[in-house]
């Protein structure tokens, strides 16, 4: 079993800051849009380097979709930055029609997902823009796990042709992911193979899966972790072949049970190859006021839930 | 530019490809279409610089145009159309299955002219101002413009696009406004009053010039020559043009009822009755 180790925690929207900041230096096509929110997206970087390519638009986010997708006519690529609520939520119908019923090469990179925002409360902390961006026709849909994979996400999106949903977070942690790692969408990561069990987690659950991995480990249980950035497309044949091996499964992920992660896994098996899963998710509640690590606990998105689940679907082989 | 009779002819054509292509298919909205004929006849016969034989989205170096209140396909599809951009026959699948022409435009089936999809309201103004920021950064002096329902100015978007466009300096834009006073429900009046719309617009910073006549095709080209001149200026263009719903068709004038209501045989003959075949009908 490879046995992950980080030398720093930070978080994942800095990876994104990092990532538009080398792209403002690669990809004279990249533009950028921001909601009134550029130091919480971490977008300072890039607007002080190309002042003309920024584009500050205020409290108005259904506006800055619209930007977008007009930018895109001529030849850009606009990264739009808010919080998750409001890239998804509060501007669903403009996505749908402008962006990508349009197929407008917009990206959409929202920070501040699920509960880990913490402290400001349920009206921020979205647990549902998985499932809204998943639904509509071809928009890829993209969670990475830390900083680096969150950089290197960044960066490839540019040279993907069409709508793109970027979700990441506040809060720090483990940066584990090698900096030079090549970011190939819609391909999932193999961070440890195992006989017994599949761990599919997604964003900030993917630490805690190589935890748990290390736990059941030690308690003689072979699990398989797999990291999966790119919800949609989904990775079908690493998720297939894994299975195929282990005969059950637990998928991980800081937002809804409906409409999440797990529901495409749960799809994707029913059709192929039924197969005993559980999800470790919010089972169908809002979140609250907390601090990250007391709301992930509260709301069972612990390293001790995704052991707890695993030890639940093994009995149901 | 084509001379004013010219394009008097291909506006009665236009009107009369509206009231066909709704009538065939039972749906569609003629009322603004109607209402809207002469300044789209005019906008693609001589105000803007175009290439309708060779479409392509960025439309570089050549002016672009959005229609926001998409539900007015019939008069955009039968302009497009009629300037080259797919054959006059297409209109024909209007709204049938397996179509390019969508009930609202979109561009999900590569209709050429048409670079964005809408029909749900409001969103039209956002994406012109980005096409136009698209300009300014390609050091391209071509010109957007957009269309917009009256009605559709209840959506909030548009406020929020109206202060940023003025607040940016957005100035190689022009957008128009079809001022009928008219939306499904009734009269925009009592429905949801937009109370002084000059003022308003002026009040968030635009440049705004009034179209008195918008079924007259003189004052049509002699309002968006007016609406021209400010470009380059500092300030986003709006052209408030009060039309007719229904206009070139009595029976259709004087009523919001016309605004989704697609006409019967006899009311179809009744109205070609009025529409003199100019260019030869699809």
């Amino acid at each position: 079993m490879k046995k992950y180790t980080y030398t720093e925690k930070k978080d994942t929207r800095s990876g994104f800051g990092a990532g538009l900041q080398q792209l403002g230096q690669t990809n004279p096509n990249v533009v950028a849009l921001c909601a009134d929110l550029i130091g919480s997206l971490k977008m300072d970087a890039f607007k002080a380097e190309n002042p003309e390519r920024f584009f500050q638009v205020g409290i108005a986010e259904a506006n800055m979709i619209g930007i977008a997708a007009g930018l895109t006519i001529g030849g850009k690529i606009p990264f739009t930055g808010t919080f998750a609520n409001f890239s998804t939520g509060r501007v669903y119908d403009q996505i749908r029609q402008s962006v990508a019923y349009s197929g407008k090469n917009v990206k959409i990179c929202a920070s501040h997902a699920g509960l880990t925002l913490g402290e400001d409360g349920a009206t921020h902390q979205i647990l549902e823009d998985i499932g809204l961006m998943k639904m509509l026709p071809h928009m890829c849909v993209i969670n990475p796990c830390d900083y680096n994979q969150t950089k290197a996400a960044t960066i490839a999106i540019a040279d993907y042709e069409g709508p793109v949903y970027l979700r990441f977070g506040r809060p720090t942690v483990p940066n584990f992911t090698p900096a030079d790692q090549k970011f190939e969408i819609g391909k999932a990561v193999m961070l440890n193979e195992g006989t017994d069990v599949t761990i599919i987690a997604t964003g900030h659950m993917t630490w805690k899966a190589i935890e748990a991995g290390e736990k059941l480990a030690e308690m003689g249980i072979s699990a398989e972790v797999i990291n999966i950035h790119t919800i949609k497309p989904l990775d079908n044949e690493a998720i297939l072949k894994s299975i195929a091996k282990t005969k059950c499964v637990v998928t991980a992920e800081e937002h809804q049970m409906n409409g999440g992660l797990g529901d495409s896994v749960a799809q994707l098996l029913s059709r192929h190859t039924p197969t005993p899963q559980e999800f470790v998710a919010v089972d169908d509640s809002f979140g609250e006021s907390g601090t990250p690590d007391e709301l992930m606990t509260k709301y069972k998105l612990d390293t001790i839930d995704i052991i707890n689940a695993v030890n639940k679907v093994i009995k149901r082989k | 530019m084509a001379d004013i009779q010219q394009l008097q002819k291909l506006s009665t054509q236009v009107r009369r490809d509206i009231v066909r292509m709704v009538h065939a298919v039972s749906s569609g909205h003629p009322g603004g279409s109607l209402g809207c004929t002469d300044f789209l006849v005019a906008l693609y016969n001589g105000v803007m610089t175009h290439n309708p034989k060779n479409f392509t989205m960025d439309g570089k170096n050549e002016d672009l145009f959005f229609l926001s209140n998409g539900h007015i396909s019939p008069v955009y599809y039968s302009v497009l159309a009629r300037c080259g951009y797919f054959p006059v026959e297409e209109l024909k699948t209007f709204r049938r299955l397996n179509t390019r022409l969508q009930g609202h435009p979109t561009t999900h089936d590569h209709l050429p002219g048409v670079r964005i999809a809408s029909g749900s309201l409001g969103q039209g103004m956002s994406v012109a101002i980005g096409a136009a920021l698209a300009k300014k950064l390609n050091k391209d002096n071509s010109i957007i413009y957009s269309l917009h329902g009256d009605g559709e100015l209840q959506e909030g978007q548009i406020w929020e696009a109206a202060l940023y466009a003025s607040a940016n300096k957005v100035d190689n834009y022009i957008a128009t406004i079809d001022y009928n006073g008219r939306q499904i429900d009734g009269d925009v009046e009592n429905v949801l009053s937009l109370g002084n719309l000059k003022a308003k617009f002026e009040a968030f910073g635009w440049q705004v010039i009034e179209t008195e006549k918008g079924n007259d095709m003189a004052s049509v080209i002699e309002g968006l020559a007016k609406a021209k001149t400010f470009i380059g200026k500092g300030k986003p263009i709006m052209n408030i043009m009060k039309t007719e719903m229904g206009a070139g068709v009595d029976f259709m004038m004087g009523t919001h009822k016309w605004h989704g209501s697609a006409p019967n045989d006899e009311q179809l003959s009744k109205a070609l009755g009025q529409l003199e075949e100019t260019l030869g009908d699809y």
